[in-house]
């Protein structure tokens, strides 16, 4: 049970329009306080257990998503948080949007909302945190991703 | 010899992905190479296949933090291509939400800045602050972060008595709370240790470089489009700009607290003067010829153009916005600077980078 008691996320901003990213921060200020399950916001994937993913993909963005994705350790989830990361939102028509975070990684839970509140996100972190304890019993491992050729270097 | 240093895009200090190249020699920066275009939806490509009121809604959402004061400025745009007036109880309404989303933008950004330079406690006060205003949005739009309030020809929501109430209820309550935290960042020898000095730009510079809003208030130079620009409600609301002279990270940050006590004596006016009457006029035909209207958001001035020709959808829409003014700024005040405050350096400006690539 350790790891759900003190899961570290860590918040990637994926083209995303800044409402849900004030939303997911004001989840952890003292009104909301996610700190109370344990959760804290780490500024390295290295040391994160759950991947916090706003805005929709676009053609920039893509490779820093999958960079931060593949390093962090496993067992781990992602968490699309808001209508762009789950599907594309509003946006999904646009020519720069690729579409939601689940074409480019596998995602575990979704929080839809245009923004969600901050009770949402925190609700769906806590359904991460059984997937995330259940993954860790199984021995389930994320899939690397791949990355596309010299791209890598320079964004990462 | 000089190294290359990558700042973002994923950083833990930004909460939007920029990337900065520094090149640092022995600790101080050089050069710097922006990279932009994490966060570019092509938003002004997409209007295209939407009408002049879908369009409201994508405007909206360029930016989840100044929302409210995009709507408001492409509904004014849009008005000014029909020459339709407004209602003037709906003017009154956009000035208080707009003034509102003022207060929570400024409260979270001395939250982050606060928690750029280390001082987590100040950050937590200050959004804690920020979530009773937050709280007077949801009661009186609906929704927390974006508030589609303003529609063209009007507004789509009203104020009850009981939201008047509210929202003086809490202004009251909110004052004195920003006077305490002003003492910390006005007061406090490391706040003033960190900042004093930092990133020094002249009345001459910051205007030349073309700064917008407290960037540009902040080294003494007195332009606010509240005051400029041709939207009388501001003047009768007895409204002054917010300017200080030093042109460093303190004075910039000594404007933002002033613009809050500026904002909520704002909103107490326009409540106190608030007429009676309609909300919205109803708006027919299609949109032709073209418009400017300027607005001044949380972070400088804002430029919308809007081009009809005469279809239920705009032909083009131009929008500049404060950050992409205030992006040159870095590029003069970061060399010379200590790596160590390059966060502070950055922040300062309040960058939003989905405004500036849409």
């Amino acid at each position: 049970m350790s790891l759900a008691k003190s899961p570290w996320i860590i918040h990637v901003n994926c083209n995303s329009c800044n409402g849900c990213d004030i939303e997911v921060v004001a989840c952890l200020t003292p009104l909301y306080d996610a700190e109370r399950f344990g959760l804290l916001n780490i500024g390295t994937p290295k040391q994160a257990d759950i991947m916090v993913v706003t805005g929709s993909v676009n053609y920039k963005s893509v490779n820093v998503l999958k960079n931060i994705y593949n390093q962090i350790p496993d067992p781990k989830v992602v968490l699309a948080v808001g209508a762009c990361a789950s599907t594309g939102g509003i946006f999904h028509d646009c020519y720069n949007v690729i579409g939601g975070v689940d074409q480019i990684i596998p995602v575990d839970a979704y929080v839809p909302g245009c923004c969600p509140k901050p009770e949402a996100i925190i609700d769906g972190v806590v359904a991460a945190l059984s997937i995330l304890e259940n993954k860790k019993k199984g021995n389930i491992r994320g899939k690397e991703v791949k990355l596309k050729g010299k791209e890598v270097a320079s964004n990462a | 010899m000089t190294t290359i240093i990558p700042f973002g895009p994923q950083h833990p200090v930004l909460p939007e992905p920029v990337s900065l190249k520094l090149e640092i020699d022995n600790d101080v920066v050089v050069g710097v190479l922006p990279s932009l275009g994490y966060v570019h939806r092509g938003l002004e490509k997409f209007i295209d296949t939407k009408d002049y009121n879908q369009t409201l809604y994508i405007c909206e959402r360029i930016c989840g933090i100044c929302s409210a004061l995009h709507g408001v400025t492409y509904a004014r745009a849009v008005e000014k291509l029909f020459d339709v007036e407004v209602p003037e109880r709906a003017q009154y309404l956009r000035v208080i939400w707009g003034e509102l989303n003022r207060i929570h933008s400024h409260l979270l950004w001395l939250g982050l800045f606060a928690d750029g330079f280390g001082f987590e406690s100040l950050f937590y006060e200050c959004w804690k602050y920020r979530e009773s205003v937050l709280d007077i949005m949801e009661m009186t739009v609906g929704n927390r972060v974006i508030h589609s309030m303003a529609k063209v020809g009007g507004t789509s929501k009203d104020l009850s008595k009981e939201h008047i109430d509210l929202i003086l209820k809490t202004l009251d309550t909110l004052e004195p709370k920003i006077k305490d935290i002003e003492k910390v960042f006005v007061n406090n020898y490391t706040v003033k240790k960190r900042l004093v000095g930092l990133a020094t730009m002249s009345k001459q510079l910051a205007y030349e470089a073309g700064t917008a809003g407290p960037t540009l208030r902040g080294s003494g130079n007195a332009i606010d489009v509240r005051e400029t620009e041709d939207w009388d409600i501001y003047r009768d609301l007895d409204f002054k700009p917010v300017v200080e002279k030093d042109g460093d990270c303190y004075a910039r940050t000594k404007v933002r607290i002033g613009e809050l006590y500026e904002s909520i004596k704002l909103v107490r006016n326009a409540i106190s003067k608030l007429p009676n009457g309609e909300i919205a006029v109803p708006i027919k035909g299609s949109p032709t010829g073209e418009a400017i209207m300027r607005c001044e958001m949380p972070r400088g001035e804002v430029v919308y153009y809007v081009k009809g020709k005469g279809t239920k959808n705009l032909e083009r829409l131009k929008i500049r916005t404060p950050t992409f003014a205030n992006i040159p700024s870095l590029l003069l005040t970061l060399p010379g600077a200590k790596l160590a405050d390059v966060p502070i350096i950055v922040l300062t400006i309040d960058p939003c980078i989905s405004c500036t690539e849409r």
